[in-house]
């Protein structure tokens, strides 16, 4: 075969997949931020009892492949009556892994934030609860800025992983539009390009937030 | 209530803490009245700061008990944050909220443990602010600050709880010597507006001359306490005299 085949008119359809993709994604994200903020002040200031089962669920998910998470999710569950849709199976899975990982970098942003901070709190008189929503997590939030965009932009690429369950996302859509066309190169590059688009309007957004929220004397240094 | 405390507004007795094999403080006891400032001297690692957090349990003291008008500080029944938001606390290295402008440091108090609203605990911080004279810089960050700048915000944040009395730890040590000035000037006012305070501290220019009392700490002991005329001109105890001589010796009788 020679040329370059592609038509215009799969370019609705590759929409349609483009915008499934933000849809897990976005899902998924948010999912995980919340588990994942929740996971990390488990293991800072837990205390045994909730620290070690947060630590072993990090170490669950981080340390088996997403794919397999994704099939116990989805052909997994039903054997105990859980029957999620392909959509919720790809979130659910896609927003467990990634609540690891985030834990994992708000902790280290946690820890980041000085000693004196926490006391400094205390002296006033807040509570704990106080001290770490409006003393610690103001801070940690600013300094995990860089480390929690590569996870997002990880993400928004991981989830092409949905196609195998039959959702038509981005990677989906191209891989029926290329079994019908046989188009493979063509439709790859293409939906590649696509990734590309998205992973550049993500890390030029976040990269935008991290200066609107930057603090002096806080945040990663040698930012511009 | 006990005996002989009526008129304190602070009481500590007996206070001990160790720290694994170290016991830091063996046993200190002292009073505090209304409108007294009492500086508390004696060489490093002599538990000093150790006392001052076990005051308002930041540090949680092994034995002894405190109270503060006569309400026991060291109870376990006590709600510790509120007794805490009485108390005002200033840091050595001032630990200001570094997410927060000076006015934000500020009303933070005020807003979240006072419950006060916002408008007025942003006209009360910004009051604070022109107080220790910094109201020009209300709206910068910590790191756009100096030293002597910070620990002034971080005294105002202390003043807008309204305290009954404020703990000062060290509030100088980690200043260049030219902007040591400006903090000592506003503790000075302080002290003359009548704040009752605790401060521990290297400056004996200050100490001489604020202190209504002086504390002499040494191994976790009080090893001699009075008014600042008797221990600098007559003290009675030899260590007290050899401390005084060696640390006029290293930071001057100077600041007035």
């Amino acid at each position: 075969m020679t040329g370059f085949y592609f038509e215009w008119s799969f370019l609705p359809k590759l929409a349609q997949g483009l915008l499934l993709t933000v849809e897990i994604t976005a899902a998924c994200i948010a999912f995980g931020f919340v588990l994942g903020v929740l996971l990390a002040l488990g293991r800072v200031y837990g205390g045994r009892l909730i620290s070690i089962p947060c630590g072993i669920y990090i170490h669950f998910f981080r340390g088996t492949p997403l794919l397999t998470q994704l099939f116990i999710v989805y052909f997994g569950l039903p054997n105990w009556g859980i029957q999620l849709s392909a959509f919720l199976s790809g979130v659910l899975a896609l927003g467990l892994n990634t609540a690891a990982y985030q834990a994992e970098y708000f902790r280290g942003a946690i820890q980041a934030v000085k000693r004196g901070q926490m006391m400094a709190a205390r002296a006033l008189g807040m509570s704990r609860v106080q001290a770490i929503f409006h003393v610690i997590l103001p801070q940690a939030f600013r300094i995990v800025i860089p480390s929690w965009s590569n996870e997002l932009i990880l993400m928004l690429k991981y989830s092409s992983i949905v196609y195998s369950i039959a959702l038509l996302d981005l990677m989906g859509m191209g891989k029926r539009i290329a079994a019908r066309n046989f188009n493979y190169f063509e439709v790859f590059v293409v939906v590649a390009l696509f990734y590309l688009v998205l992973v550049l309007a993500l890390s030029q957004s976040l990269r935008w937030l991290e200066r609107r929220v930057r603090v002096p004397g806080l945040g990663a240094p040698g930012l511009r | 209530m006990r005996e002989g405390t009526m008129d304190a507004l602070l009481v500590v007795e007996d206070i001990h803490k160790r720290y694994g094999k170290e016991e830091v403080l063996k046993g200190v006891s002292f009073q505090l009245r209304k409108g007294e400032t009492k500086v508390i001297i004696g060489p490093s690692g002599t538990g000093k700061s150790t006392l001052l957090r076990c005051i308002n349990r930041l540090t949680e003291p092994d034995r002894g008990r405190v109270w503060l008008e006569g309400v026991e500080v060291t109870s376990r029944k006590v709600d510790i944050n509120r007794i805490r938001a009485q108390i005002g606390f200033v840091f050595q290295d001032f630990n200001l909220f570094t997410h927060l402008t000076a006015l934000g440091n500020v009303r933070l108090g005020p807003m979240r443990v006072l419950g006060m609203r916002k408008e007025e605990a942003t006209k009360l911080a910004q009051e604070e602010l022109a107080r220790v004279g910094l109201a020009d810089k209300a709206d910068a960050f910590p790191a756009q600050l100096s030293g002597g700048q910070q620990q002034r915000v971080s005294i105002a944040r202390a003043l807008a709880m309204n305290p009954k009395l404020i703990l000062f730890d060290e509030p100088t040590s980690a200043l260049d010597p030219e902007l040591i000035g400006e903090v000592l000037e506003v503790m000075i006012q302080l002290a003359k507006d009548g704040m009752t305070m605790i401060v521990v501290t290297h400056e004996m220019g200050f100490a001489r001359s604020v202190a209504d009392e002086i504390i002499f700490m040494e191994k976790g002991v009080i090893v001699e306490q009075g008014p600042p005329a008797q221990l600098f001109s007559a003290p009675k105890h030899p260590r007290t005299a050899e401390f005084l001589s060696k640390i006029t010796e290293l930071y001057g009788g100077t600041e007035e």
